[in-house]
Order: C-alpha cells, then sequence, then structure tokens
C-alpha cells in the first residue's frame, strides 16, 4: 500500500510540476497575474508530494519492506538504522528522489524568500524549476522507479555497499546534492531573464546569495567525499581525479568563476552576459555530472551496471535543458548590452582574468574527463588520463589564480593604478617569500613546488592581513568596535574563504612533499619508526561488528618514549555481500595525523600494515571548510533579503551591499 | 557577426553531445582490439597457487584454451563466476586464469571463497601481462587458439548467454 502511495505522490508532484512549468510562464508573458501567483502554491505543493515520497521510501528502509525491490537490493536487517537511512540514497533510483527532494527544497525556499524580487520574475525562475523538476520526475517515473515492487518478497536484503557503510557517506550525497541542485536556482533565473529581455543591475544581486549558498553545499559535499576516500580507502590519498570526482569538480569551478562575475555584474553592471553563460554552465556541468555517473558511460566496465534506456533519457534531457538555455542564450544575450566600461588594470579586469582561468580550469578537467569517452567514441580505442595529467595542468592555472587572489580585492574598481597596488602590498610579498623558504626550512627541505604552495598560501594570508589592516587599521577615523561592524559581510565571507584557500593550498604544499610513509611486515611485539613515532603491533583480535566480522590490531604510538595513542585499524568482512573493506586509524592533529591502515596477512600471523605520517593535512578540509564558511557568511547578508523599491540607478549609486568590494572608492563606483 | 559569438555556447554544446550519444551507442561489453586474429603476446607468469612453477605461452601452443583476466578487488568477476564455474566443467579445453594486479595472499582466498573454475591461474602482480594483452578492465576474457592467435575477446562480466552465443560456437569452430 505505502510504495503505491509513494508512486501516486510522485505522479501528482509530475502534474503539479507541469501546471508550475507552464501557466506562471504564460501569465508573465501575457500579464495575467492571477496565473503568475499560481507559481508559489505550486511549488508549495510539489515540494509536499515529493517529501511524502521520499519520507514514505525512507520509512520502508526503517521498516525493512523488502517488497520494494529498492529496499530489497539496497539494504538488510543487520543493516545499522543510520545506515539504513543512508540506503535511500545508496542506489540510483533514491538518489534521484533525494536529487528531487533538494531541487523541492530550493524551490519551497525560493518561493518563501522572494517578498523583494517582481512577481514576473519570480514565475519565470520558478517556472523554469517547474520544468526541471518535471524532467526529473519523468526520468524516475519512465526508467527508475523507487517503489518497485518486487515478488516474492526475499526474507532479507542485499545489504547497502559496504564502501557506503561510513558516517561521512551518510551525509556527503546530501550535501554534494544541495550544491548540484542549488546551481538550478541560478540557472532559472539566468533563463527567466532571457525569456523576460530583462537584465536590470537588480537582477544580480537576486542571483548572487542563491549561488553562494550552493556553492557552499558543494564545497562541504566535496569535502566529505574527499574526507571519505581519505579515511576509507586505505591508501591516505584525498583527491583522486577520479571521474566521479571530476564530475562534482567542474560544477564547482564553474559555481566559483560565477560568484566572481557576479560580483562584477551587481556592483558594475559589466559582464552580463558571461555571467547568465556560466550560470546556465554551472549547472549544465551539475546535470552533466549527473549524466557521467549515473548513465555508465564512464565506468561502464567497471562499477556501474549499464542502462542505456536511462542514459539515452538523460542524454535527451541534457539536450533539451542545456541546448535549449544555450540556444536562448544564442538569441537573447546580444540584446542584454555590455555595461559600464572598464581600464586594463581595474577589479573587473583582475576579476575577469580570474574569471577566464578557472573556466579554463574547468575545461581542462572536463577535457580529462571526456577525452578517454571522446577518443572511444571516435574509434581510436581507449585509454585512460591519470592524476600526471591533472596535476601537469592544474598547478599552472592555480599559480596565477593565488596571485590575483592576492592582488585583486585590493585594487579599485574601473580603474587601479599598479604602481599604488605594488606599494600597498610591498610588505605582504616580503613576508610571504620569507615564510615561504622559512617553513620549508623549518620542514628540512627547500624544493621548488613545496616552495610555490607555501608562497601561494602566505601571499594570500599576507594580502588579507594587508587589506584588513587598511580597513580597520588606523588609517579608519572610527573607533575600533564600529570598523569592524561596519564590514559587511559579503566582505568577511570572501576574505574567509580566501584565507580558506590560503589554509587548504598550505595543507597541500606539506602533505605532498613532507609526508613520510612505510609498508612493514609486522609480527605481535614488531615496532616500527615514522617521523619521530614509534608504533608497536601489541596484538590483533576478532571484532564482530553488527553486519561484518574484522580483525582488528591493537598499534600503540610513542614518541621519546611517551605514549601518544592507541590506533586500532581494522580489516573487515561484511557478511552479506562478502566484501572486504579496510577500516583505516587516524589520530587526527592540528600539525599531523598519524595514519595506519591493515594491509594483507600473510603466513605465520604477520601484516602488511601500511603507516603515514601526514603533516596538517587536516588543513586541506580545514580550509575548505573556511571556504564553505565564508560562501554562507556573504549569502546571509540581510541586504540582500530586504525590499529595495528603488529605482536601479539610485541603488547603483548606493552601491549596497558591499559584497567583495574594497572600502575605496564607493563613490567612485557609480557610473 | 559579433552576434555569432553567442551562439559559440550552443555549437561546443552540440559537438559534445554528438560524441556523449555516439558513447552511449557504444556497447562497452563489445570492444574490437586490435590484438584480434595477432598472436598472443608472450609471457612467463608462475601460477599463483605455485610460485616455483612458471607457464609460458609456448606450453599452451597446439591447443586452444580461453583466459579469463580477474582479480580479488573486482567486483564484477564474482558476477561472472557462477557462469564461469558451469562452463568449467564442460568446456573441454584448459581455462587459464590471469590475476591481475594483486596480491597472492587475496587472489587464493578471493578463489577459495567464490570458486576456482580454472585449471591454472597465472600471478600477474605488476599487470604488465596485463598490459601485453590491452587489458582495460576486469573482467576480460580471451580465447586464444592453437597457433597462438586471440581470436576473441569479451570486455565485462561473461554472462551464461556470451558463453552459449560468443565462447562455445568459436571453440567448436576452432577444434575441429
Amino acid at each position: 500500500m505505502i510504495p503505491e502511495l509513494g508512486q501516486t505522490a510522485l505522479l501528482l508532484a509530475l502534474a503539479v510540476a507541469l501546471i508550475q512549468g507552464t501557466l506562471p510562464l504564460l501569465g508573465a508573458a501575457r500579464g495575467h497575474e492571477a496565473w503568475m501567483r499560481l507559481a508559489r502554491p505550486a511549488a508549495q505543493a510539489q515540494c509536499a508530494l515529493v517529501t511524502l515520497a521520499f519520507v514514505l521510501l525512507a520509512g520502508s528502509f526503517v521498516r525493512n519492506d523488502f517488497s520494494l525491490l529498492y529496499v530489497a537490493l539496497h539494504s538488510n536487517t543487520s543493516l545499522p538504522l543510520a545506515y539504513r537511512l543512508a540506503g535511500v540514497w545508496g542506489g540510483h533510483e533514491g538518489s534521484l528522489l533525494l536529487w528531487l527532494t533538494m531541487l523541492c527544497g530550493w524551490m519551497l525556499a525560493l518561493a518563501h524568500f522572494s517578498r523583494q524580487i517582481p512577481l514576473p520574475v519570480l514565475a519565470r525562475t520558478l517556472a523554469v524549476m517547474g520544468w526541471i523538476a518535471a524532467g526529473f520526475l519523468l526520468f524516475m517515473l519512465a526508467t527508475s522507479n523507487p517503489f518497485e515492487r518486487l515478488v516474492p518478497v526475499p526474507p532479507d536484503g542485499n545489504d547497502l555497499n559496504p564502501l557506503l557503510q561510513d558516517p561521512g557517506m551518510v551525509i556527503h550525497p546530501p550535501l554534494l546534492y544541495m550544491g548540484y541542485v542549488g546551481f538550478s536556482v541560478a540557472f532559472a533565473f539566468a533563463v527567466a531573464a532571457l525569456i523576460g529581455g530583462d537584465l536590470g543591475t537588480q537582477w544580480a544581486r537576486w542571483m548572487r546569495p542563491w549561488t553562494s549558498a550552493a556553492w557552499s553545499f558543494l564545497t562541504l559535499g566535496i569535502l566529505l567525499g574527499s574526507a571519505w576516500a581519505y579515511s576509507v580507502l586505505g591508501w591516505g590519498g584525498w583527491w583522486f581525479w577520479d571521474p566521479v570526482e571530476n564530475a562534482s569538480f567542474m560544477p564547482w569551478l564553474a559555481g566559483t568563476a560565477l560568484i566572481h562575475s557576479l560580483a562584477v555584474t551587481e556592483k558594475r553592471g559589466a559582464f552580463k552576459s558571461w555571467t547568465v553563460l556560466l550560470a546556465i554552465v554551472a549547472f549544465s556541468l551539475s546535470l552533466l555530472g549527473t549524466f557521467l555517473v549515473r548513465s555508465g558511460v564512464l565506468s561502464s566496465v567497471h562499477a556501474f551496471a549499464t542502462d542505456p534506456k536511462r542514459g539515452l533519457f538523460i542524454l535527451v534531457f541534457l539536450v533539451v535543458v542545456i541546448g535549449g538555455s544555450l540556444l536562448l542564450y544564442a538569441w537573447r544575450a546580444p540584446k542584454l548590452g555590455l555595461g559600464a566600461r572598464f581600464d586594463a588594470v581595474s577589479r573587473e579586469s583582475m576579476l575577469l582574468l580570474n574569471n577566464v582561468l578557472f573556466v579554463v580550469a574547468m575545461a581542462s578537467v572536463l577535457l580529462g574527463t571526456l577525452y578517454p569517452l571522446l577518443l572511444d567514441a571516435l574509434g581510436l580505442g581507449k585509454i585512460s588520463v591519470g592524476p600526471p595529467y591533472f596535476d601537469a595542468v592544474f598547478v599552472p592555472l592555480m599559480a596565477p589564480v593565488a596571485f590575483l587572489m592576492g592582488v585583486g580585492p585590493l585594487a579599485r574598481w574601473k580603474r587601479a593604478e599598479l604602481p599604488a597596488i605594488a606599494l600597498r602590498l610591498r610588505w605582504a610579498a616580503a613576508v610571504s617569500v620569507v615564510a615561504a623558504l622559512g617553513a620549508g626550512w623549518l620542514a628540512g627541505r627547500i624544493t621548488v613546488a613545496a616552495s610555490l604552495g607555501l608562497w601561494m598560501s602566505a601571499w594570500i594570508a599576507a594580502s588579507i592581513a594587508t587589506d584588513l589592516w587598511q580597513r580597520l587599521g588606523p588609517a579608519n577615523p572610527a573607533p575600533p568596535r564600529a570598523r569592524l561592524r561596519a564590514l559587511p559581510r559579503p566582505v568577511l565571507g570572501m576574505l574567509l574563504a580566501h584565507l580558506g584557500v590560503a589554509a587548504f593550498a598550505f595543507g597541500v604544499s606539506m602533505v605532498k612533499t613532507y609526508e613520510t610513509e612505510r609498508d612493514v611486515q609486522m609480527m605481535v611485539g614488531d615496532s616500527t619508526e615514522v617521523a619521530g613515532h614509534v608504533f608497536t603491533l601489541q596484538g590483533l583480535q576478532r571484532v564482530a561488528g553488527p553486519n561484518y566480522d574484522a580483525v582488528q590490531a591493537l598499534i600503540a604510538v610513542t614518541r621519546e618514549a611517551r605514549p601518544v595513542t592507541l590506533l586500532r585499524p581494522e580489516k573487515r568482512v561484511y557478511r552479506v555481500q562478502g566484501t572486504p573493506m579496510t577500516e583505516a586509524a587516524i589520530d587526527h592533529g592540528l600539525t599531523r595525523d598519524l595514519y595506519v591502515s591493515l594491509g594483507e596477512p600473510l603466513a605465520g600471523g604477520a601484516w602488511i600494515v601500511r603507516v603515514y605520517c601526514k603533516p596538517f593535512v587536516n588543513w586541506i578540509w580545514g580550509g575548505c571548510l573556511m571556504m564553505a564558511l565564508g560562501g554562507a557568511l556573504a549569502a546571509s547578508d540581510r541586504r540582500y533579503r530586504a525590499k529595495q523599491p528603488r529605482t536601479a540607478a539610485t541603488a547603483d549609486a548606493h552601491a549596497l551591499p558591499d559584497a567583495a568590494c574594497g572600502t575605496v572608492h564607493i563613490a567612485g563606483a557609480a557610473p | 557577426m559579433t552576434r555569432w559569438r553567442f551562439a559559440l555556447p550552443l555549437l561546443l554544446f552540440g559537438l559534445l553531445v554528438l560524441a556523449l550519444a555516439r558513447g552511449l551507442r557504444l556497447d562497452p561489453h563489445e570492444v574490437p582490439s586490435p590484438l584480434i586474429d595477432k598472436p598472443a603476446p608472450p609471457f612467463a607468469l608462475a601460477r599463483l597457487d605455485d610460485a616455483a612453477r612458471t607457464m609460458r605461452r609456448d606450453d599452451l601452443l597446439g591447443k586452444v584454451w580461453v583466459l579469463n583476466v580477474w582479480a580479488s578487488w573486482c567486483e564484477a568477476c564474482r558476477e561472472e563466476q557462477p557462469s564461469l564455474l558451469v562452463f568449467a566443467r564442460s568446456a573441454g579445453v584448459p581455462l587459464i586464469g590471469l590475476n591481475y594486479k594483486d596480491t597472492r595472499a587475496q587472489g587464493s582466498a578471493w578463489l577459495e571463497r567464490f570458486g576456482n573454475p580454472f585449471d591454472a591461474s597465472l600471478f600477474d602482480a605488476t599487470g604488465q601481462v596485463g598490459i601485453d594483452f590491452g587489458v582495460y578492465g576486469v573482467p576480460e576474457t580471451f580465447v586464444i587458439d592453437k597457433r597462438g592467435l586471440i581470436r576473441l575477446k569479451l570486455v565485462g562480466p561473461l554472462t551464461a548467454e556470451a558463453i552459449e552465443t560468443r565462447i562455445r560456437p568459436l571453440l567448436k569452430a576452432l577444434d575441429v
């Protein structure tokens, strides 16, 4: 009964989505207000229906209802409750339902926090989102129904993929999808603007907080995925450039470019058509990611079952959504106009350069991900480009980004003077070089790659300090507390996110260059030394988990004869699927992680044990967290939500809210 | 002229779609190998179960044989194992495994758990022989004839259907 209810809810949601996609759009075209007003309640109704379906599916997981094929394939009675819930998005069909639920969540939020947006714009935007929802609902109902029945009902389920049985994996997909789907809001705004043909300066302001919020979620999602790979895969890596990771990284790069180009569009009215294009690209890449991961095109031979019907549907959907919006863009964008002019040296030009770099980076990841597929399609055989390609392409692109990150925020809008900027940043430049070399010297070895990375990190941090000093230092006549409070949240958010990049670059450079690792054979009682720490295998024991059996090693770590910690790495075998899994044991620290994972058992009771000391590895995720918080801080600015009945011209003169804008020259920003 | 600039993204996307559509239609199980009708690459590998015994390509000359590439870390290999076990009982030709990029301990344990259809498994820890054979992913299956030429290559887990429609008819044709 309950699955049928869920399916009915999805069918009704499809009907509502079609109404939401058509009537408000027609209403906006004909000035029919009642039809436009339908957009909000339609979004709410759709959200209720989809959420109901989601809750019903989750309920079936909780109750171990194996009469549902999807539950039987991804759950098991001995699976702990948290993982049974995670099972809801542990497979293809449920992931889609999660995707859709998130989309509805964003729609609901947009319907709620949109008092300041004129009705026609809102109607068009929600209509576009309605079409996206309709497409996904059709996809689910036609090819991937999570509520399919299974006859006869099996006594127990097939269990959740053990790789996914990890706390990080429980929240990683929802956060990632929040980010992916969040870009649909920016996309809908862009397409609505193209349909309406009107791109006032307000437009960028409406779009900005949504984009920042989606970007924050995506950052968190990628962070968790990376942390999961680090702790579960057992080889201590944190990024593997595999197609599934790249699928989440490409929208992130496009989204980062979008955030920066939006700043210019909002402040200066420039880059309009470019911003629209980036909004389309960011969401298109989210869809493409879904296609690549779900259709089995990329990982065909290995993990996923190939279902050509699904792949074809997503491809057609991609063509309609992306092709349609790009067609609209080709038709309408030429009318959008160029916006305010700027000099070759100005904050605009630097942000433009930033955009170019990010788009090139995104394109090279896309190329590296699709290249094997393209060669294959052309009949030239299958190859794979691995980390060597990406490392070679990425570092040269990110070095100038880091340099600009220091200079850009200090440059004036419209026209900046290079000598003046150089003068203001001379201390930052000197300090960063000394700090980079000093850190290398302290770590024991100075290499070119590490020095470059450390310099980037120090340069960003030092220029942020310079920026803050000029904003808050004695040059500012206001009392200190007022100065701090006068700092707009978007500016704080930007500084925090940039500082996060500095922390990230520092962590990456330290780990890449100075990590030490050792593979050793150990019997009980044996010791090995890594980076001044002595690891002693004290014992082995069998442990039974709720749905797995494991061998657990007890490894005591001492430093200069003082105990540091006791690590318990495990080798698990999940009972239902018989899959072996490595569970690394990690002693986290601010300055280093001690990482131990069990390799293979050898004859005579010995084990291969992998021991790593990873300096500052947590700074990588700490940096990502700061970026995400920075995005959230920027999105939370109250001024984005305030009703602003002013005309575009007066809004420009006030130049509020002051996101990513220096204290310098607010007056000069008026055209 | 400037108007066309705005159509450029659409154009690029069109090209991408063409490639993706082509990619979808390619059956990942049906990969034409440049090695078909070419001699199997020479190899000399230790057996998985006995490091002291080496097998060479030329030991098998004069026989039709089937090579199956597998690994303990390969999820899809588990899928094809039942059909391989059935096939092994009635194949009438040597079924040789190539244990690809694995460790001895894990490979042997895996065979114990999921069943061993192979007359022998070669132990290819570095994956060098797999690369010589042009292995894209595991599992893959090759049929090699009496003269040592590769006659068939199948990518992905073997299904009972593939065995009946592709492998058995070929074996029949080759054995005559």
